[in-house]
């Protein structure tokens, strides 16, 4: 193992800020849930990373890693039947045209 | 270490001493060495694959009361040669409109995800590609990925029916991932880890599938539903919907699904055997006996585990040929409101009965797993008597009901 | 350069190309794929970290279950089966600017920190860490309550999601 743990956080960087460019700039709103699941993997990556070059005996890291794919898990559940709800009564899944809670 | 006690360290072994007097840096050989063994591995698939093909056609003769492919080469051997050279030599179409990235795609990864399982199966204890100590999850991942490569090829077919053949695979294939999950976990309790070597071991003494006969029975109901074989192919429903998410695959692409998906139930079978018939192993203690010593030899422990992977094998074509397809309504209410309650009532009592029955002697063990097993599968079959009895029921009110009415109006 | 930097190396650039590809693709079921290979590659990763059991769960989870998700949902909200107009608002360069600047100063907090440079010792011995972490998400003086809690969460998000995805509000 000779890789140094900056390599891992760089990349992590990286990723999250390659899925925050998806979520703010993308229209469809299922592509920004696909941004916001990128960010969810570098937060991951991040934990997995400090567990394994700080503390391997202990399993906080790992067990923080899996709470985190609980609850992606559950957030992709939810939203995507919301996106789903809102095509059927609005027939757009364009962010910009549900705004009917707008001011 | 010799050729025959240790055939795969050996001839490692002599390589890398003839590649490091070539002058060849030594990790470079190691990876030229893992790159020839996984080549020699996916090629024994492969190969196999090709005589799975004619075991196919001609059990399923027999189960059909006739004689099967026996006109080429002695018992019609060479017939898959044919098959293969008819299928290469058909024109390749590729539909209008099809993603074509995609289109090719597909194929590809059902084979790839087959392949990948033969990675960790124990051929015998020396010989097999990589002891990993989360083999049971990996052969529930190798499933997800096949999930992905029927989405794949029915979306790029650019046609509605292969994509409804593709929702209605997948959404089988996904429901029933969840008993097998539960009863994967079975194996894993009773022998203390999730490597299949481990699992192997553990059965030296009595097989699992005597501890634990109904996560045998559900492990084998929700493997057929993951193949995709009947009575669950709704995918190759040919008086439903053609030919399902392969109806606009010719050629050499509908014969990688075809052979991928006989490659894959004989991996099952070979999952069968290890997880709950002793795998390579599982001869009750009589290998420690001086007389049977040579059942630890590598090449009859391969011989053994090929036997019995062909016996779980013939046992899912069993089940194929001879019950007639379930609705896809039917198929799915029958994995939420059935199967996966009770492949939970039967985890939740193995691991319960694992500990409770600890300090017994080895015949109580195995006889208290073996009865709760029994009391279990006999209240499930009577809550199904007691629903099928309500539903016939409510049937005969309704149409006495029905030909009251018209009476009336008569 | 050592033969694990390289395969790092092989497989950052795996994961940072096909997210890349994610953001930016014109067809969304494209998008959706691409996203399959950027999970891939983070399991991958977890390998590499020996993290077994999770590279194994990330293969199962995401690709498995969130990636068919994301498939089924762009199949289910499209009308017919092109893309068209842009994908990306007209303001993309914004999220750009800002997406560079956050990386920018991640990058030079990590570079500055000199505790980040070092490599990973050997993991002891006898240390078994998948027996460990299963220890450790049901032992009471280590993680069974957020363990059950997650589970709890999951339960409210699968009657939560079916009931909202049902449709037939009576």
């Amino acid at each position: 193992m000779s890789i140094p743990l900056s390599w891992y956080l760089i990349l992590a960087a990286a990723l999250f800020s390659i899925g925050l460019f998806g979520v703010l700039s993308r229209k469809n709103a299922i592509a920004i849930l696909l941004g916001v699941e990128l960010m969810l993997n570098a937060v991951n990556i991040n934990l997995v990373a400090f567990w394994r070059y700080l503390e391997p005996a202990k399993m906080a890291g790992q067990v923080f890693a899996i709470i985190v794919f609980a609850v992606a898990a559950a957030e992709v559940a939810v939203g995507l039947a919301l996106i789903i709800s809102v095509y059927r009564r609005r027939k757009t899944v364009v962010a910009d045209e549900i705004n009917l809670m707008k001011w | 270490m010799t050729i025959l006690n240790d055939p795969i360290n050996f001839i490692a072994g002599w390589m890398r001493s003839l590649l490091t007097g070539w002058g060849l840096p030594n990790g470079l050989t190691t990876v030229i060495i893992y790159f020839i063994g996984i080549t020699v591995l996916i090629v024994f698939a492969m190969v196999l694959d090709i005589l799975l093909v004619w075991v196919e056609r001609k059990v399923v003769a027999r189960f059909q009361d006739r004689l099967g492919p026996n006109r080429i080469g002695p018992f019609g051997l060479i017939q898959p040669f044919a098959d293969i050279i008819k299928l290469i030599i058909k024109e390749d179409i590729t539909p209008a409109g099809a993603d074509k990235l995609l289109y090719n795609l597909g194929p590809v990864l059902a084979i790839a995800s087959v392949i990948i399982l033969w990675a960790i199966l124990p051929l015998s204890a020396k010989i097999f590609g990589v002891d990993l100590n989360v083999a049971v999850l990996y052969l529930v991942a190798a499933g997800a990925l096949g999930t992905l490569s029927i989405i794949v090829g029915g979306w790029a077919s650019n046609n509605k029916y292969a994509l409804l053949g593709a929702f209605r695979m997948v959404a089988n294939m996904i429901s029933y991932e969840i008993p097998m999950v539960v009863v994967l976990l079975i194996p894993t309790i009773l022998a203390d880890t999730m490597s299949v070597q481990g699992i192997t071991q553990a059965q030296s003494g009595m097989w699992f599938a005597i501890l634990s006969p109904l996560a045998l029975i559900i492990f084998i109901i929700s493997a057929i539903a993951e193949l995709g074989r009947s009575p669950f192919d709704l995918n190759e429903a040919e008086s439903e919907i053609v030919a399902g998410f392969h109806i606009e695959y010719t050629g050499m692409k509908f014969g990688l699904f075809y052979a991928g998906e006989l490659l894959h139930a004989f991996t099952f079978g070979g999952f069968l055997a290890v997880l709950f018939f002793g795998g390579y192993g599982g001869f009750f203690g009589l290998e420690n006996t001086g007389f049977f010593s040579w059942l630890n030899n590598p090449f009859v422990q391969v011989v053994v585990f090929l036997t019995k992977a062909m016996f779980g094998y013939w046992v899912i074509m069993w089940i194929k040929y001879s019950m007639p397809r379930i609705r896809i309504d039917h198929m799915l209410a029958f994995n939420w409101k059935f199967l996966t309650p009770l492949a939970l009532v039967v985890l939740v009592n193995t691991a319960v009965l694992s500990k409770v029955l600890l300090g017994l002697p080895n015949w109580g063990y195995v006889l208290g797993m073996f009865f709760s097993n029994i009391v279990i599968g006999y209240i499930a079959v009577e809550i199904l008597r007691a629903y099928g009895r309500n539903q016939r029921k409510a049937e005969a009110t309704l149409s006495s009901q029905r030909s009251q009415s018209q009476e009336q109006a008569l | 350069m050592t033969a694990d930097q390289i395969i790092f190396l092989l497989c950052a650039a795996l994961i940072l190309g096909s997210a890349l590809l994610v953001v930016t693709t014109r067809k969304l079921i494209h998008a959706a794929l691409w996203l399959v290979v950027a999970l891939f590659g983070v399991a991958i990763l977890y390998a590499i970290l020996q993290a077994g059991f999770l590279a194994v769960v990330q293969v199962v989870v995401y690709i498995g279950a969130i990636a068919i998700l994301f498939i089924f949902a762009v199949m289910l909200t499209r009308r017919e089966m092109l893309d068209k107009g842009a994908q990306t608002r007209s303001n993309w360069w914004l999220p750009a600017l800002l997406g560079l600047a956050i990386l920018t100063g991640l990058v030079f907090l990590i570079i500055r920190q000199p505790a980040f440079g070092r490599t990973a010792a050997q993991i002891p011995v006898g240390v078994d860490t998948l027996r460990n972490l299963g220890n450790a998400l049901v032992s009471p003086d280590a993680f069974v309550l957020p363990f059950e809690l997650a589970s709890v969460l999951l339960l409210a998000a699968l009657v939560g999601a079916v009931y909202i995805a049902s449709g037939n509000k009576k």
